[in-house]
C-alpha cells in the first residue's frame, strides 16, 4: 500500500470537523480554544502534505507550517492572558455570558 | 491665490475659527465675533462697489473676479469661483445676518463651541456663494449643513433632538439627490471628447448636457436644492427645526441657508439645464405654488410664534422657487429680491421671538397679550417686521412681491395667449391671493401678541430691549427699510446678473 | 411750475411721521401736537398755493386756450424697474381733481390735527397716551393720502394705497389694549386687503395689455409744445380698447378683458369707499378716536375708491358694462346704508353707515356719467359732493367727537337735549345735518342735486331710487340730531358737571367746517373739474324741477324725524313694533357680519386652515416621520442577527461558506 495523500488529507479533515465542532458546540473558551487550535494544526498539516506531494522541490508549505505554529503558540499565549482576564472580571470563562459588547 | 478678494470670504471664517480656539473668556468671543462679521461687511459692502464699478466696463461676462485653483486634477475639481449680482447681494445678507446673529447671542451659554460652529456653518455659506464649482460648491454646501445638528442639538429648546435629527436627515436626503444630479451634470458636462469640468461657467457655455439626461437631472438637483427651500412637500423639517433651534441658528438658517436652496435651484438647475427647466418646470410650479398658498394657510392656525414663522417661511421661499420657474427676469429679479427680503425680515422675526421668548419662556400666543405695554421697543420692531413680511410698501417685502408678480402675470399671460395652457396663470393668481392670507395671520398674531389686555400679570416685570438687541434689530429694519426705500438700486444689481450670456442660455 | 412746494407738500408729512415717530417719546406731549400741527399747517398754506397757482394762474400748463384745464407731470421719478416698458415711478401729477383733493385732504387734515389738540386730552387737560403716536400716524396718513391723489400711475396709487391701508390700521388700533380696536383694526385691514388683491390683479392685466402704467397714457394726448402736459383724450382710451379689443384673447368668461380689468380695480375701490359687500369694516373703524373717523373714514380716505374710478373714467366710459355695474353696486349700497342707520343707536355708527350711503352716492354719480348727458354732469357732480362730503362729513365728526369727549359715551341714549349746553356744538352740527340733508342754499343740496340731475338724465329708475336714499338720508340725519339735541331734557348723572363747549383749538374747525358748509355749494366748481378739463358752467344744467322735488324730499325727510324725534313720544316704539323684523334685521345690519364671521371662521379657518395644518402635521409629516420610524424598524428586525454570541456567528459562518460552497459545486457541475 502506497502511502498517497488522501491518508494525510482525510486524518486532517477529520481533526478540522472536530475543531469546528468543538468550537461551536463547546462554551468554555479553553475548550474553544483548544477547538481552535486543532483546526489550525488541521490546516498545518494540509500544508505540509500538499508541499510534499504537490511540489516535491519546494519548502514553502514547510516553512510556512513552522510560521503558523509559532504564531498559534503566540495567539494561544494572548488568548489565554485575555480568558484570564475575562475571568477575573466575571469569574467565569462562559462564552455565552460574554455579550455585554455587543452591538 | 489671495490677490482675489473673494477668497477672503473664506479666509475671514477661517481665521476667525483660529482666534476662536485661542479666546479665554467671553467678552474675547464677543470681541471675535463682532469684529469678524463686521470685517465680512466691510468686505461685502466693498465688493459690492467695487462690483458696480468694473460692472460699467463688463456687462458682458457672466460673472466677474473669477478665478481657479486646481485641487484635484484627474477629477477636474477645482476651487473656482466667482461672483455677479445675486452672489453679491447674497453675501451682503449673509454678512448682515451674521453680524445681527452674533449680536442676538450675546448671552448663550458655552459661547465658544456656540460661536465656533455658527462660524463654521457661515464659512460654508460663503464660501457656497463665491464658488461656481459644483465640486466645491457641494462641500461648502455640507459644511454649512452640518454644524446645523449640534447647534440645534446642543443649544436648542423643545423636542431639539428630535428636530436636529429631523432637519439634518432630510438636508441629508436633499443633498442625496443632489449630489446623484451633480455627478450625472460632471459626466456630461463637456461634448464628446473633451476633458469634463465641474466648472459652471464652462458647462452652461458648454451646453452638453443631452436632453434626455436633463430631464432626469433637473428634478434631482430642482429637489436637492428645493428640500433646503422649503417646497413642499419636502418643508416639514422647517417648523421642527426652526421651533427648536436657537436664535442667532433660526436667523441663519431662515435667512441665509434657506437661500442657498433658491440660489442653487438658479445657479445650478435653470441655469445649467435650460431645456428641462422649460420642460419640467410645470411640476415644480404646482408644488411651489401650492407651498405658496399652503404655508400661508397652516400659519393662520399655530399658536407657537416660531412655528407660524417658520409656515411663514415656508409659503415666502415657495414664492422665490415659484419666481424662479417663471423663467423671465422680470420674476427671476422679484426672486431674488423676496429671497433678500425674506432674509432679512424672517431674521428679524427669529431674533424678535428669540428675545420675546428669552423673557416670557413661552412662544404661544395664546399665553401672551398686551407685550406692547410691557416691551414697546420689541413690539413695535414686531409690528414693522410683521408689516415688512404682508408688503407694506417701503419695506423690503412689497417691492419683491410686486416683481414677482408682475413678472409671474407676464409669464403666465403669455403662456396663456400662446395657447400653450394658463397653469401658469392659474397659479400667478393663486400666489397673489397669499397677500390677502398672509395679511391674515401677521394680524392675528400681532393682534394676540402685541396688543389688547396683559394675559400674565408676571410679565408686568420684564423689560425691554438691551443694547446689543437694539442693535441687532435696528439693523435689520435699516436694511429692510433700505430696500423698500431704494428698490431699483437692489433690482439693478440683480439684473446685472442677467447678463446676453443667462439670456442666451436661458432661452428668455 | 416749481418742483420744490410739490416735493414739499409729500416730504413735509414724512418727514413728520419719522421724526415724531423716532423721537416722539423724548419731547413732551404738547411740542409734538404743535409741531405736528406746524407741520400739516405747512402743507395746507402749500396745497392752497399749489391749488390756487394751478386753478387760477392760468398758465399755458394748466390750461389751454380754449380754456380746457390741462394734466401737468411736476415730477416722474423711476422707483423701480420691472421690465423695459414697465416701470414704477414716483411722481406728482397736478390736474383738476388732484388739486381739488390737496385741498380737500390738507383742510381736513390740518382741522384733525388742530381739533386733536383739544380731543386727546381728558377734562383735566392731561393727554392721552400716546399722543406723540398720535400725530405720527396722522403724519403717515397725510403723507399716505396726498401721494395717493397726486399719483401719475396706477402703482404709485397702489402703493400709497397700501399705505393709507396700514395707516388706517394703526389708527383704528389706536387704543390698541381694547379688544374690540384691535380686531376692528384688524377687520378694516384684512378687508381692504381682500379688495387689494382685485385691484392688484386688475393692474396687472391692465398693465400687461397697455404696457404702461401711467394714467395720462391710458386716458389722454400729450400736449404738443410743453413738455409733462396732457389732455384727457377719449381717443387715447379708445385706443387702449383697441388693444385689448385685438388681443388673441379679447374675451374672458363672457365679458372682454377690458371689463375684467376694470371691475377688478374697481373692486379695489369697492374695498376702500366700503361699498357693499365690502363694506362691513367701516363702522367698526369707528373704533378709533373720533377724528380719525373724521380724517380718515369720512373725508379722505374712504373717497379713494371714488377717486380711483375718476382717475381711470374715460376708460370706463369705454366699458358701459363696467359703469352699469358701478351704478349698481353703488344704488343698492345707498339704500342700504340709509336703511342701517335708521336705526343704529351709537352715533358714530350712524355717521359712518351715512358716510356709506354718501360715497355711494358719489359712486352712481359716476356710474351715470356720460359724456352726452349734461357734458359729463355726473362726473364732476361726484367730485363736487366729494368735496362738500368732506367738508360736512368731518364737520358732523368732529362735532360728534366734541360730544363724546363731553360725555364720554358713544350712545345717543346717554345725550338728548344737549343743545342748551353746547351751543357751539349745536349750531355747527345742525348746519352738518342741514348740509347733508340738501337744504337749499347749503352745499350738500347743489352737489346732491347734480347727482340727482345726472341720474334722471340717465335713467328715472335711477333719479327715484336715488332721490328715495336722499329722502331717507334726511330722515336718518335729522333723527340723530332730535336724539342727540332734543327728545327730552339732559340728565346730568350724579357726581358730574355738566356737559360744556370745548376748547377753542377744537371749536375753530367746527367753526370753519361750518362756514365751508355753508358756502361751498356756491363755487363754480364746474369751472374746475369737469370729466376732459373742459369747462362749463353747471347753472346751465341745473334742473329747477328736480331741485324742487328733491327739496321736498328733503323736506318730508326732516319733517317725518321732527315729528317723530323732536319731543319724547311712543311713535318710534310703534314703528318699531309695526315692523320688527325689518327694524330687528337693520339694526343688525342685515347680518352681514355674521355672514363674514361664518365665512371667516366657520369655513376658512375651520375648512381649510385647520384640515390643512392637520394634513401638514400628520400626512405631510407623518410621511417623513414613517420614512424615519420605517427605517428604525428595519434596524429592530435585524439588530438580533448581531447577538455577541460568537458560536453563533460561526455557524452563519459555516451555513454561508456551505451554501456558497454547494452552489459553485452546483454551477460548476
Amino acid at each position: 500500500m502506497e502511502l498517497t495523500a488522501i491518508y494525510y488529507l482525510l486524518p486532517a479533515l477529520f481533526m478540522f470537523c472536530c475543531g469546528v465542532y468543538g468550537f461551536i458546540t463547546r462554551k468554555n473558551m479553553i475548550a474553544m480554544l483548544i477547538s481552535l487550535e486543532l483546526m489550525l494544526n488541521a490546516v498545518d498539516i494540509n500544508f505540509v502534505v500538499f508541499n510534499r506531494f504537490l511540489y516535491p522541490g519546494a519548502f514553502e508549505g514547510m516553512f510556512f507550517t513552522l510560521f503558523a505554529i509559532a504564531i498559534a503558540a503566540a495567539e494561544t499565549a494572548l488568548a489565554i492572558a485575555i480568558i484570564i482576564n475575562i475571568f477575573r472580571a466575571v469569574r467565569n470563562i462562559d462564552v455565552r455570558s460574554l455579550n455585554e459588547m455587543k452591538f | 491665490m489671495f490677490s482675489n478678494i473673494l477668497i477672503y470670504f473664506v479666509v475671514i471664517p477661517v481665521v476667525m475659527l483660529a482666534l476662536l480656539g485661542l479666546c479665554r473668556d467671553v467678552k474675547q468671543i464677543r470681541a471675535v465675533a463682532v469684529t469678524g462679521s463686521l470685517a465680512l461687511l466691510g468686505l461685502s459692502i466693498y465688493l459690492l462697489v467695487d462690483y458696480l464699478g468694473l460692472r460699467q466696463t463688463d456687462s458682458v461676462s457672466p460673472m466677474l473676479y473669477t478665478d481657479s485653483w486646481t485641487w484635484f486634477a484627474p477629477l477636474h475639481i477645482n476651487l473656482a469661483v466667482g461672483v455677479d449680482g445675486i452672489s453679491i447681494a447674497m453675501l451682503i445678507l449673509s454678512s448682515v445676518i451674521l453680524l445681527t446673529g452674533s449680536f442676538a447671542s450675546w448671552k448663550i451659554d458655552q459661547p465658544k463651541e456656540f460661536f465656533l460652529w455658527l462660524v463654521l456653518l457661515s464659512t460654508g455659506v460663503f464660501g457656497f456663494f463665491i464658488s461656481v464649482d459644483l465640486f466645491t460648491m457641494f462641500m461648502f454646501y455640507e459644511v454649512a449643513l452640518i454644524p446645523m445638528y449640534l447647534l440645534i442639538g446642543v443649544w436648542g429648546s423643545g423636542r431639539k433632538n428630535y428636530s436636529a435629527m429631523k432637519l439634518t436627515l432630510m438636508l441629508m436626503g436633499g443633498s442625496a439627490f443632489l449630489m446623484l444630479g451633480l455627478i450625472g451634470i460632471y459626466y456630461h458636462s463637456s461634448p464628446e471628447g473633451s476633458p469634463l469640468t465641474w466648472n459652471l461657467l464652462e458647462i452652461a457655455k458648454n451646453d452638453a448636457i443631452p436632453h434626455s439626461w436633463q430631464q432626469f437631472l433637473f428634478p434631482m438637483t430642482f429637489v436637492g436644492f428645493g428640500v433646503l427651500g422649503a417646497m413642499f412637500p419636502f418643508h416639514t423639517w422647517s417648523p421642527d427645526g426652526h421651533a427648536s433651534a436657537p436664535t442667532a441658528v433660526s436667523m441663519l438658517h431662515a435667512g441665509v441657508l434657506m437661500k442657498l436652496g433658491g440660489y442653487g435651484c438658479f445657479r445650478v438647475a435653470i441655469y445649467l439645464m435650460p431645456y428641462a427647466a422649460h420642460e419640467l418646470s410645470y411640476i415644480f410650479l404646482v408644488l411651489t405654488g401650492i407651498s405658496v398658498v399652503y404655508g400661508a394657510f397652516c400659519a393662520c392656525v399655530k399658536t407657537d410664534l416660531k412655528y407660524i414663522n417658520a409656515y411663514s417661511s415656508v409659503s415666502h421661499c415657495g414664492l422665490v422657487l415659484f419666481a424662479i420657474l417663471m423663467l423671465n427676469t422680470t420674476a427671476m429679479t422679484g426672486a431674488i429680491m423676496q429671497m433678500l427680503s425674506h432674509g432679512l425680515m424672517t431674521a428679524l422675526f427669529f431674533a424678535l421671538i428669540g428675545m420675546i421668548y428669552g423673557r416670557t419662556h413661552t412662544r404661544e400666543i395664546t399665553q401672551m397679550g398686551g407685550m406692547m405695554q410691557i416691551l414697546p421697543y420689541l413690539s413695535v420692531c414686531y409690528v414693522i417686521a410683521g408689516m415688512a413680511s404682508l408688503g407694506l410698501p417701503g419695506l423690503s417685502g412689497f417691492v419683491a412681491e410686486m416683481t414677482i408678480f408682475v413678472g409671474s402675470f407676464k409669464a403666465g399671460m403669455a403662456d396663456y395667449l400662446a395657447g400653450a395652457g394658463s397653469l401658469r396663470l392659474v397659479f400667478t393668481l393663486v400666489a397673489c391671493c397669499s397677500i390677502v392670507i398672509t395679511a391674515v395671520y401677521i394680524l392675528r398674531v400681532v393682534g394676540k401678541l402685541l396688543f389688547g389686555p396683559v394675559y400674565d400679570d408676571h410679565h408686568r416685570t420684564l423689560t425691554d430691549a438691551t443694547w446689543w438687541e437694539r442693535l441687532s434689530t435696528a439693523t435689520l429694519i435699516v436694511c429692510v427699510a433700505a430696500i423698500g426705500f431704494f428698490p431699483n438700486f437692489f433690482s439693478d444689481l440683480i439684473k446685472t446678473t442677467f447678463s446676453p450670456e443667462i439670456f442666451r442660455v436661458l432661452g428668455i | 411750475m416749481d418742483v420744490t412746494i410739490p416735493i414739499l407738500i409729500l416730504s413735509i408729512p414724512m418727514f413728520m411721521f419719522v421724526f415724531l415717530g423716532l423721537l416722539g417719546m423724548k419731547m413732551t406731549h404738547k411740542l409734538a401736537g404743535v409741531l405736528g400741527c406746524l407741520g400739516m399747517g405747512t402743507v395746507l398754506l402749500l396745497s392752497y398755493y399749489t391749488a390756487y397757482v394751478y386753478f387760477f394762474s392760468g398758465a399755458p400748463e394748466f390750461v389751454n386756450a380754449a380754456g380746457e384745464r390741462l394734466q401737468y407731470l411736476v415730477f416722474d421719478q423711476t422707483w423701480l424697474q420691472f421690465t423695459d416698458k414697465l416701470t414704477i415711478k414716483i411722481g406728482f401729477l397736478l390736474d383738476p381733481i388732484s388739486a381739488m383733493m390737496l385741498v380737500v385732504i390738507s383742510t381736513i387734515s390740518f382741522m384733525v390735527h388742530l381739533y386733536s389738540m383739544g380731543y386727546m386730552r381728558d377734562h383735566h387737560g392731561v393727554y392721552e397716551h400716546g399722543f406723540q403716536r398720535f400725530y405720527a400716524f396722522l403724519s403717515l396718513f397725510s403723507f399716505s393720502m396726498l401721494g395717493l391723489v397726486v399719483a401719475p400711475n396706477i402703482f404709485q396709487m397702489y402703493i400709497f394705497w397700501e399705505l393709507v391701508g396700514a395707516s388706517s390700521y394703526l389708527l383704528i388700533g389706536f387704543y390698541y389694549i381694547k379688544p374690540s380696536a384691535v380686531s376692528a383694526s384688524k377687520k378694516a385691514f384684512i378687508v381692504t386687503r381682500f379688495a387689494d388683491l382685485g385691484f392688484l390683479i386688475g393692474i396687472l392685466v391692465l398693465s400687461y395689455y397697455t404696457g404702461t402704467f401711467n394714467f395720462t397714457e391710458l386716458t389722454s394726448v400729450p400736449v404738443e409744445g410743453i413738455a409733462g402736459v396732457t389732455q384727457i383724450d377719449l381717443g387715447t382710451a379708445e385706443g387702449v380698447r383697441g388693444i385689448f379689443a385685438n388681443s388673441a384673447a379679447p374675451m374672458f368668461m363672457g365679458a372682454s378683458v377690458l371689463t375684467w380689468a376694470l371691475v377688478l380695480i374697481f373692486m379695489g375701490g369697492m374695498g376702500k369707499s366700503a361699498m357693499l359687500p365690502l363694506h362691513i369694516w367701516l363702522p367698526d373703524a369707528m373704533e378709533g378716536p373720533t377724528p380719525v373717523s373724521a380724517l380718515i373714514h369720512a373725508a379722505t380716505m374712504v373717497v379713494a375708491g371714488v377717486y380711483l374710478v375718476a382717475r381711470l373714467f374715460p376708460l370706463y366710459l369705454m366699458e358701459e358694462s363696467a359703469l352699469v355695474i358701478i351704478t349698481v353696486v353703488g344704488a343698492i349700497t345707498a339704500f342700504y346704508a340709509a336703511v342701517v342707520a335708521c336705526t343704529q343707536i351709537d352715533i358714530k355708527r350712524v355717521l359712518a353707515f351715512s358716510t356709506i350711503s354718501q360715497i355711494a352716492f358719489m359712486m352712481v354719480s359716476l356710474g351715470v356719467a356720460r359724456p352726452e348727458i349734461h357734458e359729463g354732469l355726473g362726473y364732476m357732480a361726484s367730485m363736487f359732493h366729494l368735496f362738500t362730503h368732506a367738508m360736512f362729513k368731518a364737520l358732523l365728526f368732529l362735532g360728534a367727537g366734541a360730544l363724546i369727549h363731553a360725555i364720554g359715551s358713544n350712545d345717543y341714549t346717554a345725550m338728548h337735549g344737549l343743545r342748551k349746553y353746547m351751543p357751539w356744538t349745536h349750531i355747527t352740527f345742525l348746519i352738518g345735518c342741514l348740509a347733508i340733508a340738501g337744504i337749499i342754499p347749503f352745499s350738500g343740496f347743489f352737489s346732491k342735486d347734480e347727482i340727482l340731475s345726472s341720474c334722471m338724465g340717465y335713467d328715472w329708475v335711477a333719479y327715484i331710487w336715488m332721490s328715495l336714499v336722499a329722502g331717507l338720508t334726511a330722515f336718518y340725519m335729522f333723527r340723530l340730531y332730535y336724539l342727540i339735541f332734543w327728545w327730552k331734557e339732559h340728565k346730568i348723572p350724579e357726581g358730574h358737571h355738566a356737559p360744556h363747549d370745548q376748547p377753542w383749538t377744537m371749536t375753530l374747525p367746527l367753526v370753519f367746517l361750518a362756514a365751508v358748509s355753508c358756502v361751498a355749494g356756491f363755487i363754480p366748481f364746474g369751472n374746475l373739474v369737469s370729466w376732459n378739463g373742459h369747462p362749463y358752467d353747471f347753472m346751465e344744467h341745473f334742473d329747477w324741477s328736480v331741485a324742487t322735488v328733491s327739496l321736498i324730499v328733503a323736506l318730508l325727510g326732516i319733517g317725518l324725524a321732527t315729528v317723530m324725534y323732536r319731543k319724547e313720544n311712543s311713535l318710534p316704539e310703534k314703528f318699531r313694533n309695526a315692523m320688527p323684523a325689518l327694524w330687528t334685521w337693520a339694526y343688525h345690519r342685515f347680518y352681514w357680519d355674521e355672514l363674514y364671521m361664518f365665512i371667516t371662521h366657520r369655513i376658512i379657518f375651520g375648512c381649510v386652515c385647520r384640515p390643512l395644518a392637520w394634513f401638514d402635521r400628520h400626512i405631510i409629516d407623518g410621511t417623513m416621520d414613517s420614512f424615519a420610524a420605517i427605517t428604525n424598524k428595519m434596524s429592530d428586525v435585524i439588530k438580533p442577527l448581531q447577538s455577541g454570541q460568537i458560536q453563533m456567528y460561526v455557524w452563519y459562518y459555516l451555513v454561508g461558506a456551505l451554501a456558497l460552497g454547494g452552489i459553485t459545486v452546483l454551477c460548476l457541475l
